[in-house]
């Protein structure tokens, strides 16, 4: 394992990079995404089943069948890394959707009253109390997805999409154990790199739960 | 979206032991092979540690630090190790099933201990106040009590399975994967877009079968549809905390 990453370092690098890069801008993209479409079902009932069981037949479908068929829907290379962007955002989205919606709901109604008691209204409410205020499960939601991301950007490398899950194939192809190894290693190192910065950033956010305990 | 129907539209696919039905039937076969040895192993530990809440800590490590593992690499890396120590027909399949299996089992247990868990305690009180021994404790208020999060776990776990086998066509596992793997080595995007077409259904299809189910062996008492229900008095099916236990698909 030392030598193959001494003989592939700068390739391990990039691959490393390019699955750091391919698992969080589906993160990104997937939480801004997330959040307008989790206050519409909190706020309006009827959209709410809709949006919530959209997000659970999407969540049941296989990455590896969405990777393949996104090429037919959105017109890309079957190689493109592009297709496991737009999977995984789908996946991203599917996931917090519900979080968020549940998370909205719950801010406790005496604390919505209170904060429209002291002047706060529309997008300001929504942006500086209630979406504050489910910040914590929101995170709770991001590392499960963080975690989910890293793993199924990894079996991009069935599509050749170069990363770091091309170690398993390669790996698997020169039947050498301690090259998957390695993969595997990498793959939990960045899915730790992650949920730290996950968990760092959701604690910065939400000071005052500090400042009560 | 023509291509896809390419494939599937062509009456030689449909038939023999490279068929579509044959292919189902094998995916099939995996799947509920996997889901049953991890019932048989997650669902008596999930009671055992929720019913004495021992070793709670230890399963919920267990079960993240294999979350953070990724499925492809670990179905690759224990093929390697062990499938050259094992009877050619059983090279494959005996490695991938297990690690069907090691997949299957996280989703299944923490949700079978949180729901335990998570029975109100003045329900358990009150059984144990009635003269309830232990085990009808158990079986007679708390599993009930549990059973829309243990289904629940069930579910994530059977669409973590369905995943999975697809991509261990890759190992030369038979079933849907196949379709795509083969494809994909003989550059016919068609026959990759059939396999993941069938594969989406197979999934949305098991998925529903386990939501049918679970509407007819959860208590009406406990799902409170005996009431009206929107969507502020949903009955607590996955409480946003438990959300977490729910393992992506692969």
């Amino acid at each position: 394992m030392i030598a193959y990453l001494q003989d592939h370092f700068q390739q391990t690098v990039e691959r490393f990079y390019t699955h750091a890069w391919l698992a969080v801008l589906p993160l990104v993209i997937g939480l801004v995404l997330a959040i307008p479409l989790g206050w519409l079902a909190s706020r309006y009932r009827r959209v709410y089943p809709g949006v919530i069981n959209l997000a659970g037949l999407l969540y049941t479908l296989p990455s590896v069948a969405l990777f393949v068929i996104m090429p037919s829907i959105i017109h890309t290379k079957i190689l493109s890394p592009i297709n496991v962007v737009v999977a995984l955002t789908i996946y991203t989205v599917a996931l917090l959707v519900r979080v968020i919606a549940d998370a909205l709901i719950s801010v406790p109604a005496d604390v919505r009253s209170a904060a429209v008691a002291m002047g706060f209204t529309g997008p300001g409410r929504f942006l500086r109390v209630d979406l504050p205020i489910a910040v914590p499960v929101i995170v709770a939601g991001l590392r499960v997805a963080a975690a989910s991301n890293v793993g199924l950007v990894s079996v991009g490398a069935l599509i050749g999409v170069n990363q770091l899950g091309s170690l398993f194939t390669e790996g698997f192809t020169l039947d050498v154990g301690s090259i998957v190894l390695l993969g595997i290693l990498l793959c939990v190192l960045l899915a730790l790199i992650l949920d730290t910065t996950i968990v760092l950033t959701g604690r910065r956010l939400t000071t005052w739960q500090r400042a009560v305990s | 979206m023509g291509v896809i129907w390419d494939y599937l539209g062509n009456s030689s696919h449909w038939s023999g032991p490279e068929g579509v039905p044959a292919r189902v039937l094998e995916h099939l076969e995996y799947t509920f092979l996997a889901l049953a040895f991890v019932c048989l192993i997650a669902l008596p530990l999930g009671l055992f540690v929720g019913h004495t809440g021992r070793g709670s800590v230890a399963i919920a490590g267990t079960a993240n630090a294999l979350r953070a593992l990724p499925d492809f690499g670990l179905l690759v890396y224990v093929v390697l190790l062990i499938s050259g120590r094992l009877p050619a027909d059983l090279a494959y399949l005996l490695p991938s099933i297990l690690v069907l299996v090691i997949l299957g089992i996280p989703a299944v247990l923490s949700a079978t201990y949180a729901g335990i868990q998570a029975v109100d305690p003045a329900a358990r009180d009150a059984a144990k106040g009635m003269g309830m021994t232990g085990s009808q404790v158990l079986w007679r208020v708390e599993v009930p009590n549990a059973m829309p999060l243990i289904l629940s776990g069930v579910r994530s776990s059977m669409l973590q399975i369905v995943a999975t086998a697809t991509i261990a066509a890759y190992v030369s596992l038979g079933g849907l994967g196949r379709f795509i793997i083969d494809g994909q080595s003989q550059r016919d995007y068609s026959q990759m877009a059939a396999g993941a077409v069938l594969v989406g259904l197979l999934a949305i299809v098991l998925d529903l079968l386990v939501a049918g189910i679970q509407r007819l062996v959860v208590s009406p008492g406990v799902t409170g549809r005996f009431r009206t229900a929107g969507p502020r008095r949903r009955p607590v099916l996955i409480s946003s905390s438990q959300e977490g236990s729910v393992v992506p698909t692969t």
